[in-house]
């Protein structure tokens, strides 16, 4: 059978949408992978809902791309018929799950940036982005919370679990840097008012993690060196592995629809 | 709005959410308008939270109601923005949340503090002396809470 494979027609508004929604979708993705195996009840259902929540917020952003795209890609087909240097999400998103100090760790690493990343684009020149954002900010503001108030209670609980939280800091933090990258195509659309200046963003994410990781009674590293690349379809080898399962059925049976 | 487009709307609004059955679409204000193109009824509607997955339900419920009422070719459209609120909630959709053991959202009062502490009454006794037991419930609107007063857990539609 032929490869279902799409090509997208990539102009820097559809690259930005796609960016945040690929975010989304694969952090969305992750989280689903808890299902079944969260620690407690409460926490099985939490991670469900805000890998809900992100899968909701990618649909709409998917539907956006294949609208400005007009090249016929319905959110389906922008999700997962694309092959993997096509994906623009952030490294940190695909990181594995680890234990669940990393889960939540990179939760809160995330949330921390596209809180105040979704609240700024309610501003947006682009209405149809703005609106979305509008939902999303809300949602936001539960993960951050919930994940913060977890980076706390592993932090500042017992020896155990300030070290497993301690080590996911250390292999988490060097995916940080890309979260506020600057991108000559990207920097085009902050000119016009639709897209969000990543630097404008910085000062608030770090006084969030800082805050947030001394009442945690942990050490924020000293920054160093920063790994790149999602935005532009180059991915860890987590990443591969990933997508054989979130396209796995699309892959076997090409156009199938529930 | 003309008599065909009125009783579109009275057919839809019979449409209750299928996670929460006492609250209509009208209650909830996910019902938006009610439109025509050319022939067509639209029926406008604006979703929730943005993975709420009873919005494809409510879309297809609506579309059967018309259906029912004779309302035919009609068709459902989502817009975005403005973005829904639990504000738009009616009283009597609040009122009817509360009667049926779910708190109803508090007014939005600007953004949380990251460690905020919410205050909701326990829609079984209505004493303010409750505990969020998780922020994230049996549905992406709700949270469960428990009543210190009467000791009974109870859900709480969250703000958004």
């Amino acid at each position: 059978m032929a490869s279902a494979t799409i090509r997208v027609a990539a102009t820097p508004l559809v690259r930005y949408v796609l960016r945040r929604a690929d975010d989304a979708l694969i952090l969305g993705h992750r989280l689903s992978e808890w299902c079944g195996h969260a620690p407690i009840m409460e926490e099985e259902m939490a991670l469900a809902n805000m890998g809900l929540d992100l899968i909701g917020q990618a649909r709409a952003l998917y539907t956006y791309a294949g609208e400005v795209e007009a090249e016929g890609h319905d959110e389906d087909a922008l999700a997962y018929l694309r092959n993997e240097r096509d994906y623009l999400n952030l490294l940190l998103v695909e990181q594995p799950n680890g234990d669940f100090a990393a889960t939540m760790l990179r939760q809160f690493l995330y949330a921390a940036y596209a809180d105040p990343f979704w609240r700024a684009m309610m501003a947006s020149t682009d209405p149809t982005l703005a609106a979305i954002a509008a939902k999303a900010e809300k949602e936001l503001a539960y993960h951050l919370r919930h994940s913060a108030e977890w980076v706390l209670r592993l932090g500042d609980g017992t020896a155990e679990s300030h070290a497993r939280i301690a080590d996911a800091l250390t292999a988490l933090w060097p995916f940080t840097g890309e979260l506020f990258a600057n991108d000559a195509e990207e920097a085009a659309l902050v000119s016009v008012g639709i897209a969000v200046d990543p630097e404008s963003l910085r000062a608030i994410w770090q006084s969030t993690v800082s805050e947030t990781l001394l009442a945690a009674t942990l050490s924020g590293p000293a920054s160093g060196w920063m790994q790149a690349g999602g935005r532009n379809g180059v991915h860890s080898e987590h990443f591969g592995h990933l997508l054989s399962e979130l396209q796995y059925v699309q892959r076997l049976i090409p156009s199938a629809v529930w | 709005m003309n008599t065909r487009c009125q009783q579109a709307w009275t057919a839809a609004a019979t449409v209750c959410d299928p996670e929460i059955p006492v609250l209509t679409i009208a209650d909830l204000g996910v019902l938006r308008d009610i439109r025509e193109d050319g022939e067509t009824i639209e029926v406008v509607i604006t979703p929730t939270y943005s993975g709420c997955p009873a919005m494809n339900m409510i879309a297809l419920e609506i579309e059967l109601a018309l259906d029912r009422a004779g309302i035919t070719p009609a068709k459902v459209v989502t817009v975005l923005s403005p973005a829904w609120t639990t504000d738009w909630m009616t009283e009597e959709g609040r009122q009817k949340l509360s009667d049926y053991g779910i708190a109803p959202p508090s007014r939005a009062t600007g953004r949380r503090a990251l460690f905020s502490v919410d205050t909701v009454a326990c829609p079984r006794c209505g004493s303010t002396q409750t505990v969020r037991i998780a922020e994230f419930g049996s549905t992406s609107c709700k949270a469960l809470w428990r009543c210190e007063a009467c000791r009974e857990p109870f859900d709480y539609f969250k703000c958004h």
